[in-house]
């Protein structure tokens, strides 16, 4: 990258900062005017010059110059105006140019501002770019968060300086120089005693500020390490629990926050040492002027028009001055805060850009061998990985790596996948070497999966499918705002050397997939998930989901149907009394109290959880059926037991689990509730006690509190309440409930809920497994099973895939790589976190499944059992670095070479 | 059956004879109650203890595998408690217990159990003298089978 800031600007901008120069010297000329004015004020209407008798008149906006050679030329005679009018006329003037000088400034700093966005945006992409382009080691020594703090913040004043690069000297040096210029044209000894003050001030406050810079880059280069040790707490956080260093964590931190805070007071410190120096200079000016001018007025060699004159220019002198010292402290600064970058980026071995071009045709299979020749990789610390391995890899071939703990197996899988770069030696496919084939080939035509799997926070199908996105396939049409939008966005990207590629079009590369469009690239997915044994684990996390209606249409329009095949099902089990279903006329038992009112599912905040009982249209519907004053005595009877069974209990007491009406935080506060609301009457109590006991009993359910609080009399009145609330339902809270209707789906509740529509009994302990086993046979009957699968894959899994278990992120990965249906396909132990029989299961399928359809990929797979190499072609054995064996598994098991020790 | 009705059962439990009725309902609140038809099992052999059961109501077998199939070693009445060997050895399950006729009990975790152990000596001294009971029963079982 461009190592001078100046440089790089200008180089993107040149044309811009001309133009703007321009603008900001046409600026200039109103601004000079504006500077005369006051003193034609003061001196001719307001003194009278000129106007020396009544009814004397002046010509006003006479234009007049004297030319050389031709004498004095009249352009226009002028208004004649006498003094008031001339007050008045001159006035306007001020008021006009005021008006000129607002909009070339507003002008100036709009078009400013735009163009260091611009090239903050630009500096941005490009230091992306170079990430996405560093060699692969470099990533092994940087954190993360470093590079994101670079990216986004050190990079940050860039932006506002930009626009101010060239600008700001000149607009700053030509005010002030025109002040300066103004000031000596009134006067020669008042306007050398200005720049004599102005010169002091260039001198020493730069100097001063030489510290305010180095301290400035000590701030900058803790702050980037604080990000990156927070970020190493975050991604550890395991590592900090597991061995009680959180202490030694919050130590750490504490010193580097005392270092940063350190360093930024002696910052300030500085900054308002030197601001008081630099006030103190600029104060001083107007003092010499008062004493000195107002001696020489006093003395009558000076006029009071041109002392104000003088006074008010010199007002704008320190502004300017000030600003331009700002601007050069900026500069120095903001170079040092680039170079910092600039070094972190500048990076041997960048990949070249045209390894990561844009293809959007798909480039033919790669039908040459994959070979390693005299190929040797060495670790970090020098230790040889492999020591001159050469082999070859046929298409269609099928080999098992097989290796010692320090074989280097995997280190060849990594080099295979491009992400080890060999040390010496090469890689190649034919007679190309593999590092110099675009990554449109290698990144289509082979895939790659390891035990160290990368997911991104985004739902399981974006992670599955990001395999598939190398470019944008389909144009996507625009209309109306939306296509000025799309052409300004392009512009704008174009504009800042950014990729204009559209985020919104379809990257998926079906055909790779085996499918032809969205609508059948569903099966391909569904036949890997199968063959890596995922599918089930998906279906469980759609189950648990809430389904996207406006993507699973089909799970809604069939609901009534699922429903029923439930039921009937469980009927024909002898299973009915597992489920208690919801029926809008009857009150389920297995449900709450509070679930049997409302009989719906919360879909907004004003009906949920603890909001209910406060609802003032709730509490009138319970206050109409009767219900207030039972609910109450109701919540009052649970409280006193929750109390007697828990108030003796430290609050981390696991009892806590069970108790559902109450956290054990407040069992105090019901505690004194309690002894407040005894013995005194319903109708004394306040609103919100009435809320917070009522609450309780919405938690109650008989079978599991068995605290025999319900009879048949009040099961009836909360079902005739129930009524009542949907009927007079108002309309600000129609969409806060969605109600329980047998014939429709329910959007806020899961997919398990709905189709149960109803509650799994309390006391039977295994009905949960076995309802889901019977869901799932008819989900498969109806022919939803893929609709299910569906929603599984919106789960997000999380950052980093965490919110998956290690063997479901394993699985996930090989059936990416799986999905691509490359030439090559290298798995480097790619199941390690499966036991050995899920492990075996796994291998075959995809074997199976690599293979379907005519296809036969060469598979390179680093096994973690010698046993696995029974199903391969061919089986390589490594020990020590070193190629030790190499043949068919009848040759291998014929010898008697270390694999047959592994082996045994 | 409620709350108040469970604990006079468990009152009536050997093993919890000595501790206090509040603590009962507790020990009660915090278990669950379940039901299961003749001819389900409760746990099987082999399988990781992760509670015991206080029978409520109905009956249950006591089985242990043999070479010639399951042997039924004994029979749990109302009132008894079952399984909570796995719970203190850590252990796997020594029998399966399989519901003889419609079954109800209580469902007692095993944090909820070694935490009531903890807390009431009491009770921990009861299960020991219960346990050192069986012991006696299986030595003169075993001597008798010697002598046999």
């Amino acid at each position: 990258m461009e190592p001078s800031l100046a440089r790089y600007i200008w180089t993107h901008t040149k044309k811009q900062q001309v133009w703007i120069l321009m603008i900001v010297v046409l600026s200039m000329i109103p601004y000079f005017i504006s500077f005369d004015l006051p003193k034609l004020i003061v001196n001719g209407p307001i003194q009278g010059k000129g106007f020396g008798e009544p009814g004397a008149t002046q010509p006003f906006m006479r234009l007049h110059y004297d030319l050389p050679f031709i004498g004095e030329v009249q352009f226009f005679s002028g208004f004649q105006l006498d003094r008031t009018e001339t007050l008045f006329a001159l006035s306007i003037v001020f008021l006009l140019l005021v008006i000129i000088n607002g909009l070339f400034k507003l002008y100036i700093n709009t078009y400013k501002g735009r163009l260091g966005e611009r090239m903050l945006r630009r500096i941005r992409f490009d230091l992306i770019d170079r990430v996405l382009r560093f060699p692969p080691i470099y990533f092994k020594r940087v954190k993360s968060a470093e590079v994101a703090t670079m990216v986004k913040d050190e990079v940050e004043p860039l932006g506002g300086f930009i626009g101010d690069a060239f600008l700001q000297p000149v607009l700053l040096g030509g005010q002030a120089l025109t002040a300066m210029l103004f000031i000596m044209v009134q006067n020669f000894w008042l306007g050398t005693i200005a720049v004599v003050i102005v010169v002091i001030q260039i001198v020493l406050i730069p100097r001063m500020r030489r510290r305010l810079i180095v301290l400035g880059r000590e701030r900058q280069l803790t702050a980037r390490a604080l990000s990156g040790r927070v970020g190493e707490i975050v991604d550890g956080i395991g590592a900090v629990h597991v061995h009680d260093t959180s202490n030694y964590e919050r130590a750490d931190i504490a010193a580097r926050l005392g270092l940063i805070f350190k360093i930024r007071f002696d910052l300030y410190q500085w900054k308002f040492m030197v601001k008081f120096l630099n006030n103190f200079l600029a104060q001083l000016t107007p003092f010499l002027f008062y004493m000195i001018g107002g001696y020489l007025v006093i003395r009558g060699r000076l006029d009071v028009g041109q002392l104000v004159a003088v006074i008010s220019a010199y007002k704008d002198l320190p502004g300017p001055m000030k600003e331009l010292i700002d601007w050069d402290q900026a500069r120095q600064d903001v170079q040092v805060k680039y170079q910092q970058v600039v070094e972190q980026f500048t990076v041997e071995g960048l990949i070249a850009p045209r390894i990561g071009a844009l293809t959007i045709d798909a480039p033919g299979p790669m039908t040459n061998p994959l070979s390693a020749i005299n190929l040797s990789i060495a670790d970090d610390g020098g230790g040889m990985l492999l020591d001159r391995i050469s082999l070859q890899v046929k298409p269609g071939e099928t080999v098992a790596l097989v290796s010692t703990a320090t074989g280097g197996a995997e280190a060849l899988a990594e080099a295979f996948a491009r992400l080890n770069w060999p040390d010496s030696g090469k890689i190649a496919s034919g007679a190309d070497d593999l590092l110099e084939l675009p990554e449109a080939v290698t990144g289509r035509r082979m895939s790659y999966a390891s035990s160290d799997v990368f997911l991104f926070h985004a739902s399981l199908r974006d992670n599955l499918l990001y395999g598939l996105k190398h470019a944008p396939l389909t144009s996507v049409p625009y209309e109306g705002a939306a296509a000025d939008q799309q052409r300004w966005n392009i512009h704008e990207a174009r504009r800042s050397g950014n990729s204009d590629l559209d985020i919104r079009s379809d990257w998926i590369d079906y055909a790779s997939a085996g499918a032809t469009g969205p609508h059948d690239l569903f099966e391909a997915v569904r036949r890997v998930l199968d063959a890596v044994l995922l599918s089930r684990d998906i279906l469980d996390l759609g189950l648990r989901s809430s389904a996207d209606l406006t993507r699973h249409t089909e799970l809604a329009r069939r609901i009534v149907e699922l429903r029923a095949a439930l039921r009937t099902r469980l009927e024909q089990e002898g299973l009915s009394g597992l489920v208690v279903p919801f029926e809008p006329g009857a009150y389920n038992k297995e449900a709450s109290i509070g679930q049997n009112l409302l009989f719906g599912a919360a879909a907004g905040p004003e009906l949920a959880d603890k909001a209910l009982a406060a609802n003032p249209y709730f509490a009138s519907v319970l206050r109409q059926a009767g219900l207030d004053r039972t609910l109450f005595e109701m919540g009052m009877e649970i409280a006193e037991q929750a109390i007697e069974l828990f108030a003796d209990l430290p609050p981390d007491h696991q009892f806590f689990q069970q108790l559902a009406f109450m956290g054990a935080e407040e069992i105090p506060a019901y505690e004194t509730l309690l002894q407040r609301l005894k013995n005194r009457p319903y109708e004394a109590v306040s609103e919100n006690d009435r809320a917070m006991i009522v609450t309780l009993s919405f938690a109650y359910i008989e079978p599991r509190h068995r605290f025999g609080l319900l009879s048949e009399d009040l099961m009836s009145k909360i079902v005739a309440a129930r009524n009542r609330f949907y009927e007079t339902l108002p309309s600000e809270l129609q969409n806060a409930i969605e109600r329980y209707d047998p014939a429709k789906y329910i959007a806020a509740a899961s997919v398990m809920d709905n189709v149960l529509f109803g509650r799994v009994g309390n006391n039977h302990p295994d009905a949960p497994d076995r309802i889901r086993s019977i869901v799932y046979d008819i989900l498969d009957e109806l022919g939803l099973y893929a609709e299910l699968l569906d929603v599984g894959l919106d789960f997000n899994v999380g950052a980093g895939g965490r919110r998956l278990t290690a063997g479901q992120r394993q699985k996930l990965d090989v059936a990416r790589a799986l999905l691509k249906r490359p030439d090559f396909l290298i798995l480097n132990r790619p199941l390690s976190a499966l036991d050995q029989r899920a492990q075996d299961k796994v291998l075959r399928n995809v074997l199976d499944e690599a293979r379907c359809d005519g296809h036969s990929p060469a598979i390179v797979w680093v096994v973690t059992n010698p046993a696995m190499g029974m199903m391969f072609d061919r089986v390589i054995v490594f020990d020590s670095g070193k190629l030790v064996e190499d043949g068919t598994l009848e040759t291998l098991l014929a010898g008697k070479g270390i694999f047959k020790e592994l082996l045994s | 059956m409620l709350l108040k009705d469970e604990v006079g059962m468990l009152q009536r439990v050997p093993l919890f004879s000595g501790i206090e009725p509040t603590k009962l309902k507790l020990l009660a609140f915090t278990s669950d109650r379940v039901s299961y038809s003749a001819g389900q099992i409760l746990f099987r052999q082999g399988d990781e203890g992760d509670a015991a059961y206080v029978i409520l109501s109905g009956r249950a077998d006591v089985l242990v595998d043999s070479d010639s199939g399951p042997i039924k070693v004994a029979e749990l009445a109302p009132n008894s408690i079952v399984g909570e060997i796995a719970i203190l050895c850590n252990s796997s399950r020594t029998a399966t217990v399989r519901a003889a006729s419609p079954l109800e009990a209580l469902k007692i975790s095993k944090d909820h159990f070694l935490r009531l152990m903890k807390e009431f000596p009491e009770m921990t001294i009861e299960i020991l003298r219960v346990l050192a009971d069986r012991l006696s029963h299986t030595t003169a079982d075993l001597i008798d089978a010697r002598n046999a």
